[in-house]
């Protein structure tokens, strides 16, 4: 087991095509780190990086105490999960975890131990003599992981691998890769563009855009102190509602909007933010220092558990969307009022999206 | 304008039996020469000669054939080798050839799909261009080229100069470049180097495709013609198809028939035997091979 | 196309090269470079003197009437050979389609003089066409047509024709039901309900579907014709009676190896390296329209 640390590391393709700028991470030994970010934003590349599979053009990637920027893949001690799983298809289960023990010259009855051993914890005993082909998509995923397993390296690297099983696989397999991975205690990299996924999975989460780091911490610091518009919209489902608004004297000033008393709003304005979750149907007037919403209802989707409440505001084609707990009776067409209270306000600098304050 | 459902169609049922009686006579255009071929070859030469031939075997099969492969034929005063002896040449120069064909396209394709290195595509169309240089195009050079290897009537002189080949190594190509990168990338955090990649993993994956190349292989390097010609000039040298085309005395002589039909349901029962017992693999090479 | 992910070795892939690209250079480009050499030049008939001639040679050869007789004669062999072979292909493939069951076999048996030597098919053939004995030959001569292909130049042709078809004929049949099975049903249906009869149907949506097919074995069996029926012609007729079923390889052949003229042989071998060159091209620009299909 070890920490993994990334200084100050760059990817540059010939060509010049900068894929990943100037990373520090660090993954403290035993923590499961998601990159997480839309596709291109350079997650995958730095994954590869770690696994050794592309070349680092700056900075050091370090793996316990040493250095492992000029290493061999076969030799940085990592077992990587692919999104296509890359299982040899002319190989046995059986086979297909062993592979890499007996390239390592793994004695024999080693070998059978530690298959055997990784079957059991992943229920994949019966199939060991099958070939991949003849397996189900959650199957082979195990399989995947088994091969990872049986290895038992210092750090696991995941690439999207549940991104090909079916929605209900999917949940069931991240808490088994949770569970799995806290048992072995494996430092891991897990890369995603589920936004939910990185949030359930992660003791370290660091969402990616265009090849930078946009913001790193726990799960939940990102949720409630998003650094940029880019991670709050990015985090979260719905997305927070970003609204543009200008300085008044008392607050934020847009079409539909009121309160917000204590907002110090720049003189060029800023963008609003405040997440669908948080919006609650008010009758009445709103507190000063809560911010109230205004806007016609255009499409209500009861889902049961909650209701989704779609409106425009402003008139610029600025849409709100609201999260409001169980079945709120309200017809398309009429207006509706909501309203967050001030802890659950988040303000943006308007040209750079950068948080401002707090 | 479509006719009610419910009144039999007497157009379908005529209908039905027309492919059959087609690919009937399909069928008996096919087998008819064959089936001549092979009931000549238990004649004897007296029978063949009365008109018209009888349509069903005679009892000089064991005759025919045994002499044909321990004695060999004649034309006028040429006496070819026994049989036996070519077919001996056939089967290690379409042996050969198939064999050799495959190892140095699999390798040169494997090289040129699987690695960077300066030249690589000018290696490429360099084994591409090939394809339009048959033998038939450079008839004369060669044999200069031959003569002065001193490879006239030589094993190697019949095969090593046909195992060059673009379209397996086209094939091969094709079908490296469908191999997901992932695999490649498991192999290398696996600790499998590039040769180790290739024995555990690419040739496994291919086994099908060469099985589908070795049929065609196979049918190519044993119907070889002019190439045998040009360099088998020896009698010993000489392969099954070859020594029965020249067991026909094209001057208009007379030519013992049945020696020369026995002999030609021994040249073409090989390959027509590999075609069918490899079928599923021969229909795949073909349509591989011409992508 | 090219991967993403190869291995870094340097020198490897030049040891894997090695074998093929020996064989091609000494077998290949030598020998081609020698014809092409070859063919600039005029050597008296003993060997003592030789003189560059420049495309001389190319131009006696062009202007020799027997040369442009032969051409002319491949040319019709080879479509004849084409047509004589596509047209029951197609036919016996659009009656299998119809088929389901025993497909399978009818395939299996079809093909089976794809896997005769050309030279083995021709021989099948010339007996059942001897004169007095064949077995066709023998009623043709009951209703009084004196078939002789020894002597006859017409019908040695149409022997070595039919034999070059025959070969063929299951290789298109392959390719041909492939590419009919591979049309969808439903454009067929579609066709059915908007009227059109069986027949129509069959020119206005199966064949030009089939095009594609249809083209690329054009090319193949003209290939065929051009280059791999050496062996029936060599076997049969021997080029004969007369020139009268001489073919450009056959003549390649006999001028460089039997009349020893080296020049001239060299010069037309040039010629068909260009045929080759042409029907490769065409080749691969039907295959990258399939591509961007």
């Amino acid at each position: 087991m070890a920490e993994l640390s990334l200084s100050r590391v760059r990817k540059v393709y010939p060509g010049g095509v900068e894929a990943v700028k100037d990373i520090d991470i660090a993954i403290p030994d035993g923590a499961l780190c998601v990159l997480v970010g839309p596709s291109g934003c350079g997650k995958s590349t730095l994954l590869r990086m770690i696994a050794g599979l592309e070349t680092i053009t700056e900075g050091d990637c370090r793996i316990g105490a040493g250095r492992v920027n000029d290493l061999d893949p076969s030799d940085r001690d990592i077992a990587m999960v692919f999104q296509n799983y890359a299982l040899y298809p002319h190989m046995t289960v059986y086979d297909n975890m062993a592979y890499g023990l007996r390239n390592r010259g793994t004695p024999k009855d080693e070998i059978e131990a530690r298959v055997q051993e990784a079957a059991r914890i992943l229920e994949i005993s019966p199939f060991l003599d099958r070939k991949p082909r003849a397996l189900s998509g959650g199957q082979r995923q195990r399989v995947a992981m088994g091969r990872a397993i049986v290895r038992k390296p210092q750090v696991f690297l995941f690439d999207e691998p549940l991104s090909n099983l079916d929605a209900k696989l999917r949940i069931q397999m991240r808490v088994e890769i949770k569970k799995l991975q806290r048992a072995l205690g494996v430092t891991s990299v897990y890369v995603t563009h589920d936004q939910l996924e990185a949030m359930t999975l992660a003791d370290i989460l660091v969402v990616m855009s265009k090849g930078h780091v946009e913001q790193q911490g726990s799960p939940l610091d990102l949720y409630e102190k998003p650094a940029s518009t880019f991670v709050a919209s990015f985090i979260g489902a719905p997305p927070m509602n970003l609204i543009p608004v200008g300085a008044g004297e008392n607050g934020p000033q847009a079409a539909g909007l009121t309160g917000g008393r204590g907002l110090a709003i720049p003189p060029g304005g800023a963008t609003l933010g405040v997440r669908p979750e948080h919006l609650m149907v008010v009758a009445g007037p709103v507190p000063d220092d809560s911010l109230g919403i205004t806007f016609p209802v255009s499409a209500v989707e009861a889902v049961g558990a909650e209701t989704f409440v779609y409106g425009p505001i402003g008139g610029n084609g600025q849409e709100i969307i609201a999260r409001l707990p169980g079945k709120a009776l309200l017809a398309p067409g009429t207006p509706v009022s909501v309203a967050a209270t001030a802890e659950h306000l988040h303000l943006f600098d308007s040209q750079t999206g950068k948080r401002l304050g707090q | 304008m479509a006719a009610p459902l419910d009144t039999p169609a007497p157009k379908s049922v005529r209908r039905d039996w027309i492919p059959h009686v087609v690919i009937a006579i399909g069928i008996f255009i096919t087998a008819f020469p064959l089936w001549v071929a092979f009931v000549a070859s238990t004649l004897s030469n007296p029978e063949i000669a009365q008109a018209p031939m009888p349509l069903l075997p005679g009892n000089q099969a064991g005759a025919n054939y045994g002499e044909a492969l321990l004695q060999g034929g004649r034309s006028g005063r040429i006496l070819t080798p026994p049989v036996w002896e070519m077919m001996l040449n056939s089967t290690v120069m379409a042996l050969s050839i198939a064999v050799g064909k495959i190892i140095i396209s699999i390798l040169s394709a494997y090289a040129v799909v699987f690695f960077r290195f300066p030249f690589r595509m000018a290696f490429f169309w360099m084994i591409f261009i090939t394809l339009m240089l048959p033998v038939e195009v450079r008839i004369v050079p060669t044999i200069q080229v031959i003569t002065n290897l001193n490879m006239m009537n030589t094993y190697a002189g019949l095969t090593i100069p046909l195992i060059a080949s673009a379209t397996a190594t086209l094939l091969f190509r094709q079908f490296f470049l469908t191999i997901p990168d992932e695999l490649v990338e498991a192999a290398k955090i696996d600790g499998a180097g590039p040769m180790k990649f290739f024995r555990d993993v690419v040739l496994p994956l291919s086994v099908t495709n060469i099985a589908a190349l070795f049929v065609i292989l196979f049918l190519y390097g044993w119907n070889q013609y002019l190439w045998p010609l040009l360099i088998g000039t020896d009698a010993r040298m000489q392969t099954i198809v070859i020594g029965m085309s020249k067991m026909i005395d094209s001057a208009g002589g007379p030519t013992d028939w049945n020696m020369v039909m026995a002999t030609a349901i021994l040249a073409l029962l090989p390959p027509v035997l590999v075609v069918i017992l490899m079928q599923r693999w021969f229909v795949k090479g073909l349509v591989e091979t011409e992508k | 196309m090219e991967r993403k992910v190869v291995f870094p070795q340097k020198l490897l892939p030049y040891l894997l090269l090695a074998p093929q690209i020996a064989i091609t250079l000494v077998f290949f480009f030598w020998p081609a470079g020698q014809a092409i050499w070859m063919s600039t030049l005029l050597q008296d008939p003993l060997g003592f003197s030789v003189q560059f001639v420049g495309l001389e040679n190319f131009q006696a050869v062009l202007q020799d009437p027997a040369y442009l007789a032969t051409m002319q004669r491949t040319f019709l062999f080879s479509f004849g050979v084409t047509a004589l072979s596509m047209i029951p292909a197609l036919l016996l493939a659009v009656m299998a389609d119809r088929v389901v069951r025993g497909a399978t076999a009818y395939k299996t048996i079809l093909v089976i003089p794809y896997a005769i030597a050309p030279a083995v098919a021709g021989a099948l053939w010339l007996f059942l066409f001897q004169p007095s004995i064949g077995t066709i030959a023998y009623p043709l001569r009951l209703i009084g047509i004196d078939w002789n292909p020894r002597i006859d130049g017409t019908d040695a042709m149409i022997v070595v024709l039919i034999a070059s078809a025959w070969k063929q004929i299951g290789y298109n049949f392959l390719f041909f039901l492939a590419g009919l099975q591979s049309i969808p049903k439903s454009l067929i249906e579609a066709a059915a309900i908007d009227g059109a009869r069986e027949i129509r149907r069959f020119w206005t949506i199966v064949f030009p579907l089939l095009s594609p097919t249809t083209f690329f074995l054009l090319v193949v069996n003209l290939t065929y014709a051009f280059f791999d029926t050496f062996g029936v012609i060599h076997a049969v007729t021997q080029g004969g009676p007369g020139k009268s079923t001489e073919v450009l390889i056959y003549k390649a052949w006999y001028d460089g190896l039997i009349a020893q003229d080296l020049g001239r042989s060299s010069a037309q071998a040039v010629i068909l390296m260009f045929i080759v060159i042409g029907l490769t091209v065409i080749q691969f620009r039907y295959i990258e329209r399939k591509v961007h299909y």
